[in-house]
């Protein structure tokens, strides 16, 4: 049956719908406005980074996909159901994986992933292949019946994964996928959900992590204040917004402020980068101003993260 | 893809396979807990019965037509029920909601809050229906006469840990803290648990504490136990019978309404 309504879910979003869709969403709790008219749509097959700095709304926004927070205003469509009307259909075809662990420490791998395969009502028949599947996806066949607790966190997090798998959605909600753990279990992770993008499931992945939105996604859509602030493929965000080249100068905060200064005068863009003040779309710098900056500039190459601090500001609240 | 499969089967408004899944959850658990909970559950009641049976009941000998003992072994079922049903439903409803955001987890499936709060208070009404037989089982060896009508106590026992399971989860949703549970239980369970008929007749209390006990529904519990093992009184019974469903209702519904207004932003 799960199988069937995957199948069925793919089917309606190939023929064309987006497997996400939010028009105009609004939350508030209370006086604070977490997501503030907020537009995305995602298309069905691409893994979609959702980017954006902490309290950009990243968070409450996978709730809301999940009918686990409601929207005050506008409207949200899920793999064609309405949410949160339809949420419980929604729901069993899509597969969450939450920041938060909330892995059932007590019991052993499988015994989370057996519970869950009930939850996502897969057939009683086609209950322990669908376990084994997930196992095997997070490479856990071996540690199954060990206690979540004995896990080391990298398990953990593979075994996170795997419980919103076992049905085999069309969709994945990823929030923070990786967040605190070590490099090398994040590159670990990063081929997990790279397996998932390559057999056509649609993921969405929320992410503060420059380098895992770039390595991942297809697109990024950029969040500040509770909306999307841009939006496209890590390449083209960062052509726009930061050009090609960046060049960095470094020296004490008086220096720092003029750099700035003159760099702004000639209308490009900025940005603090700890000791140093880096100069964006630098391939554009005009002989003059080439010459005011002074010859201690250090080149690199523009990325993400220039695209990040550009767009949502230097400061984090 | 023909047109007829094109919408998927439409999920119903309550399903019993989100209460499977928590049940095979429960069950997961149970395995390595059932010899503590078991010892807890059982031995519990069984050192009230025996203390007050043989305690009291060397200076009581009989309350109206009971043997003291026999009066408190029918008794003590109710507070077994209150016990195994209750705290479960405080502290597993706050742990797991709180510190393990299990039901976040479940809730992110296609599972709804009243299929979730349902499902774990079936769980925790179906166990405490069984554990709460232990003292008309331990009665039994020490006098207790075994009647056909004590097989009606574990449906006795089922409803009254179904309402309070509820209510324990209810106050799990209201509690700003794990320790404001002191004022829930100090304040509300052991007041429930003393005036229930459980160890006196509440016959003797005054006049106003006898008509706060009719409000009680351990004291229902307690009366249909009675009644089941000694002899049934059709009409009250079906009251009393109707006070614990009642309460049960009103209790699924006001722990419904809080641990959706938690768990739902």
């Amino acid at each position: 049956m799960t199988l069937q309504r995957t199948r069925i879910a793919a089917a309606r979003a190939s023929s064309g719908a987006a497997a996400i869709s939010l028009r105009g969403v609004v939350k508030r709790f209370g006086d604070f406005t977490a997501v503030d008219g907020l537009d995305l749509e995602v298309p069905t097959g691409v893994c979609l980074g959702l980017l954006g700095p902490n309290g950009a709304g990243k968070s409450t926004t996978m709730k809301m996909l999940t009918a686990q927070a409601i929207a005050d205003e506008g409207e949200i469509e899920v793999l064609g159901f309405r949410v949160p009307r339809e949420s419980k259909r929604a729901r069993a075809a899509m597969g969450v994986v939450p920041q938060q662990d909330n892995l059932d420490e007590e019991l052993t791998a499988r015994e989370n992933l057996e519970v869950f395969a009930h939850l996502y009502r897969v057939p009683r028949g086609a209950r322990r292949q669908a376990v084994d599947d997930a196992l095997e996806i997070a490479h856990l066949t071996g540690r199954q019946l060990t206690k979540v607790d004995d896990l080391s966190g990298g398990m953990r997090r593979r075994l996170l994964i795997a419980r919103g798998l076992v049905h085999r959605p069309a969709l994945v909600l990823l929030d923070e996928p990786t967040v605190g753990l070590d490099p090398q279990v994040r590159a670990e992770l990063w081929g997990l959900i790279d397996g998932l993008r390559a057999r056509g499931t649609t993921v969405l992945m929320s992410t503060h992590y420059i380098e895992e939105a770039e390595r991942l996604a297809d697109e990024c859509a950029l969040m500040s204040h509770g909306r999307v602030i841009a939006r496209g493929s890590p390449a083209d965000l960062v052509a726009e917004y930061a050009g090609d080249r960046v060049v960095e100068h470094y020296g004490p905060p008086d220096r720092l402020t003029e750099v700035e200064r003159l760099a702004r005068a000639s209308g490009l863009p900025t940005r603090r980068t700890g000791p140093s003040v880096s100069v964006l779309k630098a391939e554009t710098i005009p002989p003059s101003l080439e010459d005011e900056l002074g010859p201690d500039g250090v080149r690199r190459a523009a990325n993400l993260e220039d695209v990040f601090v550009v767009l949502t500001g230097e400061r984090v609240e | 893809m023909t047109a007829q499969t094109e919408r998927a089967p439409r999920l119903r408004r309550f399903e019993m396979a989100p209460v499977r899944g928590i049940w095979r959850h429960e069950l997961a658990l149970y395995k390595r807990y059932w010899k503590s909970q078991s010892f807890a559950s059982m031995v519990e009641p069984t050192f009230f019965l025996l203390a007050f049976g043989y305690g009291f009941g060397s200076m009581v000998a009989v309350i109206g037509n009971y043997r003291y003992l026999d009066f408190v072994a029918t008794g003590v079922v109710g507070t077994a029920a209150l016990f195994t049903s209750v705290f479960p439903g405080m502290f597993n409803g706050y742990i797991r909601r709180v510190f393990q955001h299990t039901y976040d987890g479940m809730l992110a499936a296609p599972v709804d809050v009243h299929e979730l709060v349902t499902g774990e208070a079936l769980w925790i009404a179906a166990k405490s229906a069984v554990y709460s037989c232990t003292p008309i089982v331990v009665g039994m060896f020490f006098g207790l006469d075994p009647a056909p009508g004590m097989l009606l106590v574990p449906f006795v026992t089922f409803f009254t840990a179904l309402g309070f399971g509820l209510f324990g989860m209810w106050t799990s949703s209201v509690v700003p803290s794990i320790n404001s549970f002191d004022y829930v239980i100090t304040g509300v369970v052991t007041p429930l648990f003393l005036i229930a008929g459980t160890f006196f007749p509440i016959d003797s209390l005054p006049d106003w504490a006898q008509k706060v006990s009719y409000l009680n529904p351990l004291y229902h519990c307690v009366e249909l136990v009675r009644d089941a093992v000694f002899g049934l009184d059709p009409l009250a019974d079906l009251g009393h019978l109707a006070g614990l469903i009642a309460f049960a209702a009103l209790m699924w519904v006001i722990a419904v309404r809080g641990m959706r207004r938690r768990l739902i932003a």
